[in-house]
């Protein structure tokens, strides 16, 4: 194995939620290798553990067992300033909220993750321009969350997400609260940025649109995967699919 | 050290997160309270009142009490109390809306975390928003309190009072409500702004105000 053929491996991932006298293993022994380059979606019915998943690779949360590893880097090994550094450099997260600051435009907000890797502020506003101007936002650059669509507003989050030149993007729905044309858009946005700049993209979603983009598929059932389909397998079994996502 | 932290095949090393200069923060937070103005001054209003309550009941103690000698030790008891309760009241408004300008942004310190803020950082942004809301508020509480209260002595005619132990214990008032202000503000804010810096990122982008 070459020594960075995969960008994450999860190894027996449990994650369990407690609340009161009751506990929800959200997620119940996951193994996953996405390869460098790599477009994934993950998908699966509500409450399957997507998002959980999501929060667990990107390092927001801690499982309770299992280990990922970013990079060969296994992040349960990493103090709280490590685990700040590879937020900011190795991976960048796009939310289905947006989760943009509302009190920044979007040029401050492409700008922040530049801040915190302690750029200069004169190469990180022209990196932010340089990002917006790829998400076809260069011209809003000066406009408030507040005064963006939706659409708009999840482009300068993928654009904050790629300040920093990530290795991976994390995505967690994030075309759950869009239209389905603007849902287009951004999907095949996704799509080009991974072709061309060649950053890993892993995307946890409902979305059957994603099907079409993805390399992989890994659908997941109660905390576990259920299956993981290649791209070349999948056209022929949309129907099924279909079927699949109305639970 | 970080051998351990490799597969065995090795790959990258993680480094330290860099640590901000203070100037960086500095900037961000008067960015941030300028922006959200109006919501900086109803906070500021909130810590205004409380200090501005107090201050006044202190500096109506400093004008000389009249009427014979046992009315005197009871205006005196009444007015220490009056001091008391204003010190009380203070401390629940200006904890009250810290704790709410705080928690309403516990998204936006996940959301920071995210893209790659030290939980040093979050606490220093918070708490150079704090120290300058404090001490301009309590500052401005205090001058309130004060005005209003020597105002009333002068339409009332009543001159006697402005004498030496007058303005030193003014002097004194300035500084107190200064820093009970500003220390109550910094107490209020700087607690729950270091529980959701130290949070797991997770956690912190789920909570809803
Ligand atoms: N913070 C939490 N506290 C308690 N339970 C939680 C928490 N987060 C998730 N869970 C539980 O874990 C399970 C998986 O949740 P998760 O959010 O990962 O699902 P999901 O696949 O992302 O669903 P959706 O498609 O609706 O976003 C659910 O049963 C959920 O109730
Ligand atoms: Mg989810």
């Amino acid at each position: 194995m070459a020594s960075n053929e995969y960008v994450v491996r999860t190894k027996g991932l449990v994650k369990e939620f407690t609340m009161g006298d009751q506990t929800v293993r959200a997620l119940n022994g996951v193994d996953l290798d996405i390869k460098r380059g790599e477009y994934i979606s993950i998908m699966g019915p509500s409450g399957s553990g997507k998002s959980t998943l999501f929060n667990a690779i990107g390092g927001l949360d801690k499982p309770n067992e299992g280990s990922v590893f970013i990079n060969d880097v296994d992040m349960a090994q990493l103090d709280a300033s490590e685990l700040a550094y590879l937020r900011c450099h190795t991976i960048g997260y796009i939310f289905q909220t947006f989760n943009l600051i509302p009190v920044m435009t979007a040029l401050e907000n492409v700008t922040l993750p530049t801040v915190f890797a302690g750029m200069p502020s004169d190469d990180g506003i022209e990196r932010a321009m340089y990002l917006l101007n790829v998400v076809g936002l260069g011209a809003r650059y000066h406009h408030r969350p507040t005064e963006l669509s939706g659409g708009q507003q999840q482009r300068v989050a993928i654009a904050r997400a790629l300040a920093n030149n990530p290795s991976i993007v994390l995505a967690d729905e994030p075309t759950g609260n869009l239209d389905l044309k603007t849902g287009t858009e951004i999907i095949e946005l996704l799509r080009r940025l991974n072709k061309e700049q060649g950053v890993t993209i892993i995307s946890a979603t409902h979305d059957l649109k994603m099907v079409d983009v993805s390399d992989r598929i890994v659908w997941i059932r109660d905390g576990r995967i259920a299956k993981i389909e290649e791209r070349a397998d999948i056209d022929l079994k949309i129907g099924e699919m279909d079927g699949e996502s109305l639970h | 050290m970080n051998a351990d932290k490799q597969m065995p095949t090795g790959g990258m090393k993680v480094q330290k997160q860099i640590q901000l200069p203070f100037s960086k923060a500095w900037q961000i937070s008067i960015k941030s309270i300028k922006i959200r103005f109006a919501r900086s001054v109803i906070t500021a209003a909130g810590i205004f009142l409380g200090i501005a309550f107090y201050s006044s009941v202190r500096t109506a103690g400093l004008f000389p009490n009249s009427g014979t000698g046992k009315e005197v030790i009871a205006a005196e008891h009444r007015q220490q109390w009056l001091a008391y309760m204003a010190l009380l009241v203070c401390f629940v408004g200006i904890t009250n809306s810290m704790l709410m300008s705080v928690t309403e942004r516990y998204k936006e310190i996940g959301t920071m975390k995210c893209l790659g803020a030290l939980d040093s950082f979050v606490v220093k942004l918070f708490f150079i928003e704090a120290t300058l809301m404090g001490v301009i508020s309590s500052f401005a509480g205090w001058l309130g309190g004060w005005l209003i209260v020597v105002l009333l002595h002068l339409f009332s005619g009543d001159l006697k009072g402005f004498n030496g132990a007058f303005f030193s214990g003014t002097l004194m008032q300035l500084i107190v409500c200064t820093f009970i202000g500003s220390f109550i503000t910094l107490m209020a804010a700087i607690p729950p702004a270091m529980q959701a810096a130290q949070m797991p990122p997770a956690a912190a982008l789920r909570s809803e105000i």
